[in-house]
């Protein structure tokens, strides 16, 4: 039943199926991660190997809309990484404010908490009535709920420590309104906040951008999508543009580590030089 | 008992409360040649910066580093899971970094590295368990004896915390349960074992042909 070899050559299928049936690409995805997701949708779907759920997929949408949801990477926090924030504050923001107006993509923004949190930081900076943020997913599940922005009132103690170590000087109770078991976002934090449906495995270039925010993202693919989805980054920015990638991702193995600089090499933070220079 | 005549390819460790001594006890006696890679998952403060690599890296000949997601696991390196991400192996032997769900409120999670790692080293694998007060590393523990790999357990009266190590010897049935400080010295026997065996075998053969 779980001959391991076996298992890896139905994963592989799935994949492909997925792809064929709802064009869906997971197939460069790092397996490991993927795997036990499967495996975990197995478990709680009591199907006995791959090939049952692969027959469950391409024969009922709402099986597949559930596996898609498994498959999607949807952990996040508000100001996660803290001291990823304080950099922003302290060396993205001087940059920021030297644009006009400000373009800001969240690509793979999962439920929301990071442009949230992106949102709250420009409005302290004064920058937030200039910028408009673009915040997307793949998956449209995730997307409304990033869209609703409420969110479980229990992570709001880590969200709010979070905010406080990254240097935020309000009371982050100011950005909430708490009902019941929710948190509800403060409305006026989604006014320049578009949400719409994008996938960096399949989709092209997103506008002309001065900041993009992927943050662990990247780890979940393989080098080959990773460097696609480096490339549309870079495409993606303008000259003196801010990439923000995870604490533990980078460009270095990418085709466009040339088209970059360190601004803050601990957090990941890159700066697009002019052309002339890459 | 005697020791399994067979090549190990790689060594998986999971510790939590108290590991820190505990891994630098076992590290320490490894010789710079050790021929396996360790790969690693101590229980720490997602938000700690890690300073872990630099303190064991302090008795230690080994060269311990923190992991790369995307790394290609090579032998005599030891391996960090990072604070904050679960440590796995792909099945080509290349580390990954996720940030899914905490697994046993852990991540990184024992049982997740012991799991992935399974896949890609199947009955080549040795997997040790350390002091810790939870029980993450049981089931990992369980699935690397199930693929026919090798199962060590630090004595839970040894253990600053023995919750760890009695969880792990419930999951499963155990090849051996040692001490800290003999721990190493035995990981040396059972590496060493295979070449000295093979020869052992090899000349037998020939005596009998």
């Amino acid at each position: 039943m779980d001959d391991p070899h076996n298992e890896n050559i139905e994963l592989q299928l799935l994949l492909q199926a997925i792809h064929l049936k709802y064009g869906y690409d997971f197939r460069d995805y790092a397996k490991a991660s993927i795997k036990r997701r499967v495996l975990h949708r197995l478990k709680s779907s009591q199907l006995p190997n791959i090939s049952a759920l692969q027959h469950s997929i391409l024969n009922d949408v709402r099986c597949f809309e559930q596996l898609l949801l498994d498959l999607s990477i949807n952990v996040t926090e508000m100001f996660r990484d803290p001291s990823f924030y304080q950099a922003l504050r302290e060396t993205v923001i001087p940059l920021l404010r030297e644009f006009p107006f400000l373009k800001i993509w969240h690509a793979g923004c999962a439920t929301g908490e990071e442009v949230y949190s992106m949102a709250i930081l420009l409005k302290e900076e004064g920058l937030y009535s200039r910028a408009q943020l673009y915040a997307t997913d793949m998956n449209e599940v995730v997307l409304k709920q990033a869209k609703d922005g409420i969110f479980p009132i229990s992570r709001l103690k880590q969200y709010t420590e979070n905010y406080q170590k990254s240097g935020g000087r309000e009371a982050f109770s100011d950005y909430y309104s708490a009902h019941y078991e929710h948190a509800v976002m403060d409305k006026s934090l989604k006014e320049n906040i578009l949400f719409s449906d994008h996938n960096l495995a399949t989709d092209g270039v997103f506008g002309e951008m001065h900041l993009i925010m992927c943050r662990n993202v990247l780890i979940y693919f393989n080098r080959e999508l990773q460097n696609r989805a480096l490339g549309l980054f870079a495409d993606s920015l303008c000259e003196g543009g801010v990439l923000c990638l995870g604490s533990k991702e980078s460009i270095r193995f990418s085709d466009y580590s040339r088209q970059f600089e360190d601004i803050a090499r601990e957090e990941k933070i890159y700066l697009k030089k002019p052309a002339c220079y890459s | 008992m005697s020791l399994p005549c067979k090549e190990f390819q790689a060594l998986v460790i999971g510790s939590s409360a108290g590991g820190v001594y505990a891994l630098s006890a076992v590290l320490s006696t490894l010789p710079a040649d050790f021929s396996l890679p360790i790969l690693i998952v101590q229980h720490m403060h997602p938000h700690s910066k890690s300073q872990l690599a630099s303190i064991l890296q302090k008795k230690a000949q080994l060269s311990i580093r923190e992991a790369e997601e995307k790394e290609r696991i090579q032998p005599g390196v030891v391996y960090l899971a990072p604070p904050n991400y679960h440590l796995l192996v792909e099945l080509d032997r290349h580390l990954a970094l996720s940030i899914d769900e905490r697994v046993n409120y852990s991540r990184p999670a024992i049982d997740l590295l012991f799991e992935s790692a399974v896949d890609a080293y199947r009955d080549k694998l040795i997997g040790l368990i350390l002091t810790g007060a939870n029980s993450d590393g049981a089931a990992g523990l369980r699935r690397i004896k199930q693929a026919g790999g090798y199962a060590l357990v630090q004595d839970p009266q040894s253990a600053e915390a023995d919750a760890m190590p009695l969880a792990a010897c419930s999951a499963t049935s155990v090849d051996k349960v040692l001490p800290l400080h003999e721990i190493g010295p035995h990981l040396l026997q059972l590496v060493n074992h295979y070449p000295r065996c093979l020869n052992a075998r090899r000349s037998e053969l020939k005596h009998s042909s």
